[in-house]
């Protein structure tokens, strides 16, 4: 086992498969020699080589296109796009392509493309740096819609993703990148190493797509999140009391209907929290599982935290995340209905 | 007036074709090259020294059929031949699907009657081996190819033995076996998706060229621009064909901004080597993609070739033309009708005759027949075996998950 952060983690998931597997390639805007952005591909052009990864046009169309066609003849590519912001010029070949090609073609053709893309808030990145659009493709059918919370997660689903045969995307919560993030903006920054999944093995493993994960049992009260709310939502329960359980999803589509359902129908409560605006937001559709599955056994309503409809605003970032006291408030709503 | 103010007012240019029903277009307006105006240049040429093609009109057959001109490279008889017979198939073919459509047997149908010159030269010239990312009117190719017309007819009529399971309209054909990517029905998104398909065969070292069309009216798409940046940057071994068959349903080539410059033009600002070629001359077509197949597999990278041609056909079977464009048009079409061209110059040449040509017709006609009553007997959208319907939960993934189990089992199967 070695110490990683999350950007280490991704990028080791990347070499391993690099290694494993010869038709992996892997290329993005700065992806290449730079090592991108956020270096989550650092090094890697230097010991695979610019045939295997390497920097593209800024084409977010482009880019997933071209990805298509390489796992239309064999490869297994991986593509970033810079921030998940930037994504909708790749809309169409991600909702209309990717998603499509196995059932438009009767199961004759089918791509096997992983995206990796940052998204998330609280880096003071304003509204076009900050987006958590999960729940725009979460609602088609045919990508898989991934986002974990921790360096461990991280590699074990971005080594799954690649190593899948249908179309990924890989959302990454970039405040996590560098350490686990509590809810407060103002504590010191914390790494990695202080959080037991930092802890990640350098080889291969993989975490199966679609299995939820209970990071907290409990019977009092269901908490629903993923990505970067995992943590807040932790500093919430801890700051209340509750006796709550909290489950990291860390896969929304295919999503882990039985952990949710069973939760549920145990403790009677539950809150949902995630980053992005409530409207339409894939908290709608948790909710939504929820009053079909476990109706009977609820004992108050149930709640959502969420970022609030509007743009991510730059000056006013605090204002609109989910912070601690915000899920606090709700949990005690919840308790006292 | 200051000097501030210019003399000329801003006004929003609508472009508009120059003709519409009621009125006659001659065509007169067109610059119809002689066939030995352009020249033919070695593979390995500097792009930027043939940029003159771009806006020219590679022509090999004259209007007397006779073949002439840098381009003419000596197609054997045989390949002519099998060119006219592909070309006869696929039109007759059109024209059986389309008479099925009307007596309500398929929901829809595009013929590509007039343009298939440009799938089955471009066929003939390219190996079957060739990857192509196809648009919705290059039925020439599978034909070209050897597709059995039996599984076409299934696909149009989603029964039980349609390939693509019943899930796309008519004439959205996939045959992996065949190298013919599953065509999309959105348009443009496979022209860049073929730039990686070839990325992905240089990468690997290997010799296959890949191919991939577009219509003039879809060069307005992302698509088409990051097709030509990614092919310009990474010099991969592709084609990147664009059909301007001066429709795209009621939309003239103008209003895709082909009143400036020629489409194959576009390719000159990335620095791609473009041709623009008579799309109605078998003989021009098949020798500028066989210059394009020749560069790509000898590492020379991608080429842009504009086949310049008509939409003798109505865009689908759910378009009339004659609300937006002078009856009489494709008569007048100055490139005259790809078929008879190639026709007339076999026959010039001693290979073929009249009436081998209309024992053909009747032969392919009979097929036709017979392998529709077989068709049919797998099924109709309407009556008939249909594919299972259970499989409509199928192939969103490469394994069902239990929402769709779920609600499979709620439809009752």
């Amino acid at each position: 086992m070695a110490q990683m952060n999350m950007l280490q983690a991704i990028l080791s998931a990347q070499k391993c498969m690099l290694e494993r597997d010869d038709n992996v390639m892997i290329f993005g805007q700065d992806v290449g020699y730079f090592g991108g952005v956020f270096r989550a591909t650092e090094g890697l052009q230097a010991e695979f080589g610019a045939q295997r990864v390497f920097d593209t046009p800024i084409s977010e169309n482009g880019i997933i296109a071209t990805a298509i066609g390489m796992s239309i003849n064999g490869m297994r590519p991986v593509a970033e796009i810079q921030f998940s912001d930037y994504i909708y010029p790749a809309f169409d070949q991600i909702a209309s392509e990717a998603s499509r090609i196995r059932y438009r073609s009767g199961g004759e053709y089918s791509t096997n493309i992983t995206i990796r893309t940052p998204c998330g808030g609280g880096i003071r990145g304003g509204q076009t740096h900050s987006q958590s659009p999960e729940g725009i493709f979460t609602h088609i059918s045919g990508i898989k819609v991934v986002m974990p919370s921790n360096p461990y997660d991280a590699k074990g689903l971005l080594i799954s993703s690649i190593e899948s045969n249908d179309p990924v995307l890989f959302f990454e919560p970039k405040r996590l990148y560098n350490g686990p993030f509590y809810g407060d903006p103002d504590a010191p920054s914390i790494g990695w190493d202080t959080h037991k999944k930092g802890e990640v093995p350098e080889g291969h493993y993989s975490i199966p797509l679609a299995e939820a994960e209970i990071t907290r049992a409990g019977d009092e009260l269901t908490i629903i999140t993923y990505g970067t709310m995992v943590h807040v939502v932790e500093t919430a329960v801890k700051q209340t009391g509750v006796d709550a359980e909290i489950i990291d999803l860390r896969c929304l589509s295919p999503i882990d209907y039985d952990t949710i359902i069973n939760s549920v129908n145990k403790t009677g409560r539950c809150l949902v929290a995630h980053e992005a605006t409530k409207i339409g937001g894939f908290g709608a559709e948790i909710l939504s599982i929820i009053q079909e599955n476990c109706f009977w056994k609820l004992r108050a309503p149930i709640e959502r935290v969420t970022g609030w409809d509007i743009p991510y605003p730059h000056a006013f970032e605090w204002e609109y995340f989910p912070v601690p006291k915000r899920v606090g408030k709700a949990i005690t709503r919840i308790m006292e209905a | 007036m200051t000097k501030h103010q210019s003399s000329r007012q801003n006004n929003l240019h609508i472009p508009e074709p120059k003709f519409r029903p009621g009125q006659t277009n001659n065509f007169a307006h067109l610059k119809i090259p002689n066939v030995d105006e352009a020249h033919k240049p070695a593979i390995d040429c500097n792009p930027h020294d043939i940029r003159d093609l771009a806006y020219g009109l590679i022509r090999v057959l004259d209007d007397d059929g006779q073949a002439g001109g840098a381009w003419n490279i000596n197609i054997t008889p045989d390949i002519l031949r099998q060119g006219l017979k592909d070309m006869l198939l696929t039109r007759l073919f059109d024209d059986r699907m389309q008479l099925l459509h009307r007596t309500g047997k398929i929901s829809f149908y595009m013929k590509c009657t007039g343009e298939e010159a440009i799938s089955v030269a471009h066929s003939l010239a390219l190996e079957n081996s060739d990857m192509v990312f196809p648009s919705y009117r290059n039925q020439g190719i599978l034909i070209s190819r050897g597709y059995p017309l039996l599984n076409m007819m299934c696909q149009c009529l989603s029964n039980s033995k349609d390939n693509c399971k019943g899930r796309q309209l008519p004439i959205m054909y996939s045959w992996k076996a065949g190298n013919f990517f599953t065509i999309s029905g959105n348009l443009a998104t496979q022209f860049s998706q073929a730039v990686g398909w070839a990325m992905a065969e240089a990468r690997k070292g290997g010799n296959r060229v890949c191919t991939t069309f577009v219509g003039d009216g879809s060069t307005a798409e992302i698509d088409f621009h990051s097709a030509l940046t990614f092919a310009a940057t990474y010099n991969p071994p592709v084609i990147l064909n664009i059909i301007n068959n001066q429709w795209a349903i009621s939309s003239n080539q103008v209003i895709a901004g082909g009143e400036r410059t020629t489409f194959a033009a576009r390719g000159i600002g990335v620095g791609l080597p473009s041709l623009r070629v008579d799309g109605n001359d078998f003989l021009a077509v098949y020798a500028a993609s066989k210059w394009a197949a020749d560069r790509a597999r000898a590492g020379f990278g991608a080429t842009l070739i504009e086949h310049f041609t008509y939409r003798v056909a109505p865009h689908s079977t759910s378009d009339d033309p004659s609300a937006y464009r002078p009856a009489d048009e494709d008569k007048n079409w100055p490139l005259g009708d790809p078929l008879e061209r190639l026709k007339t110059h076999l026959i010039n040449i001693g290979e073929w005759s009249e009436t081998q040509h209309e024992q053909l017709a009747e032969q392919y006609t009979a097929e036709i027949k017979i392998d529709y009553k077989q068709a049919e007997s797998y099924g109709t959208l309407k009556s008939g075996a249909r594919p299972d319907v259970a499989s409509m939960f199928e192939d969103i993934f490469e394994e069902i998950t239990p929402n769709r189990i779920r609600q499979r089992q709620e439809l009752g199967l």
